[in-house]
């Protein structure tokens, strides 16, 4: 698993970046996901995988003993989670106000801002 | 719980609770919005200056939330720069809440209030952390609701600039998660009193130079540093005046900001490192922005171009990593953050005045708003350099230390930059002001309400305030300065191990 989640993140990182480049608005946000579950996924494996037991303390024990996975990653990882996932619902709704007042999902039809 | 900690929490309680009262509360009539939103503003300021002078008195503050004892839980922390940033923005923020009260279409004032208070929850926040993973959390926060503030009024212009908006900051948020899978991978740590202590031993000189770039990255982004502020100049101009006026003031600050901490903080003993990436790329930011707004002809364009360029003067100070130029990075942050949401409240004025922004049409002013003129002059000036206005003891210190360290090509060009400065407000100055009013255009010359006008003269009152006494602001900045310089008090604060060095318990 240690060898292939980078190649994973790689492919995950690299579609994105092809995804970006579109000028297809729906693509952008679509690569903008991609690289934001590769981040997720950098977060968890960065961390060390540890297949192993569970980070519980057993009954009448204070302290973990042996083997444990780290906690906190996974914490970590599910509250981008959860962040990503609400900017990316509101970016689809703005996505798709813009897409009714401009009439087109091309990004180059996206310049009037700029003057 | 003691006081002193509850005064850290307030800053986030207030615009917290506020905000939900006025999302749940949908019915209330607009003015009454307004007045909560003023009134929770104050209550801010007025609990921020508590916390400056408990700071100035105690040193460092400290929360655990949740009781949890430091590396493990979340902290809050408060030393003099995050106390000196809060109030700064809570002054700003009491501005722009009641500059918005007369701002806008109905529905544009309607939704504001509580977005606008969530916005300051953000940005306080981040302020205030002491935890990097909750850095990015207040950053998301404060990005959301700067998402919805951009996208409010609801024309072609506003949406096609938020979605320029928000793509932009949502790779910067990827790039500094990245950062921080990094750093967690390394450390196991991501508390920055913690990540600081463990990155003193740290030998592996590739994961601290990648990580650091990564948060560059992020935060250059969002700071609007050289190669990646394009987002910036394309997206603040179509904003409404209150919204960019503190996005102008707080939101770059915010980038700024957390460079300084991390950079000095967890960063601070491979300044050579993030000095040699730092300084050239503050000094294109500071040339490429003063060009980019010498070439503009509509006021809030050359307005937000110009903050980039001075964005470059403050990252060239954090370059530098002296106590004096961390000093003058402090007073100019100060100093720019009031000048500069001041000139986009005065440019929203003559927009009101003459329904137009855009320099071709503009002129006469000075005939007939001569206190309009007034209140443009004395943030263009100090953004100038013109002493003794604050911007000149802000450019004086920094290209000071610029001498002193033998920084010759920082010298130039802040000079030069300088003077470009003043070439564009005097651009501004000649087209709106001096010359007659163009034939063609028949502006209706509104009053411009006492809700508008006031915040703009109070901003230009502290302008004022810090130019003819920059010693007690520059002392304070000093003292916030060293204070980041030499992170240990800090570390043993946050970490809970009191060592000889801290004064009073």
């Amino acid at each position: 698993m240690e060898n292939l989640l980078p190649i994973v993140i790689g492919l995950l990182f690299g579609c994105g970046c092809y995804l970006v480049m579109r000028r297809n608005i729906v693509r952008v946000l679509l690569g903008i996901m991609l690289f934001g579950q590769a981040a997720n996924l950098v977060i968890f494996t960065s961390a060390g995988l540890t297949p192993g037991e569970p980070p519980i303390i057993p009954a009448g024990e204070t302290t973990i003993t042996g083997d444990h996975a780290d906690p906190l990653p996974q914490a970590l990882v599910l509250t981008a989670i959860v962040i990503g996932f609400a900017v990316l619902a509101f970016a689809l709704a703005l996505v798709l106000r813009a897409y009714e007042k401009t009439g087109s999902d091309d990004l180059d039809t996206f310049r009037n801002s700029e003057n | 719980m003691p006081p002193s900690s509850l005064l850290l929490a307030l800053p986030l309680i207030l615009p917290l609770l506020a905000s939900g009262v006025l999302l749940c509360v949908r019915n209330l009539p607009e003015s009454r919005r307004h007045a909560a939103s003023i009134l929770t503003c104050l209550l801010i300021v007025i609990s921020a200056a508590l916390l400056l002078a408990r700071v100035s008195a105690e040193e460092i503050l400290v929360l655990e939330v949740g009781s949890w004892p430091a590396p493990f839980g979340i902290v809050l922390v408060a030393d003099l720069l995050s106390a000196i940033m809060l109030l700064v923005s809570a002054v700003i923020g009491l501005a722009v809440a009641v500059y918005a009260a007369g701002h806008g279409t109905a529905r544009f004032r309607g939704y504001f209030p509580p977005v606008f208070l969530l916005l300051l929850l953000g940005v306080n926040g981040s302020f205030l952390t002491g935890d990097l993973f909750n850095l990015y959390v207040w950053f998301e926060v404060m990005l959301m609701a700067s998402f919805v503030l951009v996208a409010l009024p609801g024309g072609r212009l506003q949406l096609e600039a938020g979605v320029k908006y928000l793509t932009l900051n949502f790779i910067a948020s990827t790039f500094f998660l990245v950062g921080l899978g990094v750093l967690y991978g390394m450390t196991g740590t991501l508390n920055m009193a913690d990540l600081a202590v463990k990155f003193r031993m740290t030998e592996d000189m590739n994961l601290v130079a990648s990580s650091a770039v990564l948060f560059l990255i992020a935060f250059g982004i969002k700071a609007g540093i050289f190669p990646f502020y394009f987002w910036l100049p394309s997206s603040y101009h179509v904003t409404p005046t209150p919204v960019a006026a503190v996005f102008a003031g707080l939101l770059t600050k915010v980038g700024v900001y957390a460079c300084l901490r991390i950079f000095t903080l967890v960063y601070g003993n491979y300044q050579d490192l993030i000095g040699s990436i730092l300084l050239p790329l503050g000094i294109l930011t500071m040339v490429t922005g003063v060009f980019g707004a010498a070439s503009q002809f509509f006021i809030p364009r050359i307005l937000s171009f110009h903050i980039i360029s001075q964005i470059g003067y403050m990252i060239v100070g954090i370059a530098l990593f002296t106590e004096g130029a961390l000093t003058a990075t402090i007073f100019y942050i100060v100093h720019h953050i009031l000048v500069k949401t001041n000139l986009f409240l005065v440019g929203g004025m003559i927009s009101r005045k003459l329904d137009t922004q855009a320099l071709d049409n503009t002129g006469g002013l000075y005939r007939t708003a001569p206190w309009l003129a007034c209140l443009f002059l004395i943030p263009a000036l100090s953004l100038g350099g013109i002493p003794p206005l604050s911007g000149f003891f802000a450019k004086f210190s920094l290209i000071r230390e610029g001498v002193a360290t033998g920084g010759w090509v920082f010298v130039f060009f802040a000079s030069a930059v300088g003077l470009l400065t003043l070439y564009s407000m005097v651009k501004i100055w000649n087209e709106a002001f001096w010359k007659d009013l163009p034939d063609r255009w028949h502006p209706p010359h509104r009053r411009v309400p006492l809700t508008m006008a006031a915040p703009s003269c109070a901003l230009a009152l502290c302008t004022i305030l810090i130019g003819v006494f920059p010693a007690s602001l520059h002392d304070l900045a000093a003292r916030a300065a060293a204070q980041i310089k030499d992170p240990d008090l800090y570390i043993s604060r946050v970490l809970g191990t009191k060592t000889e060095t801290t004064g009073t318990p």
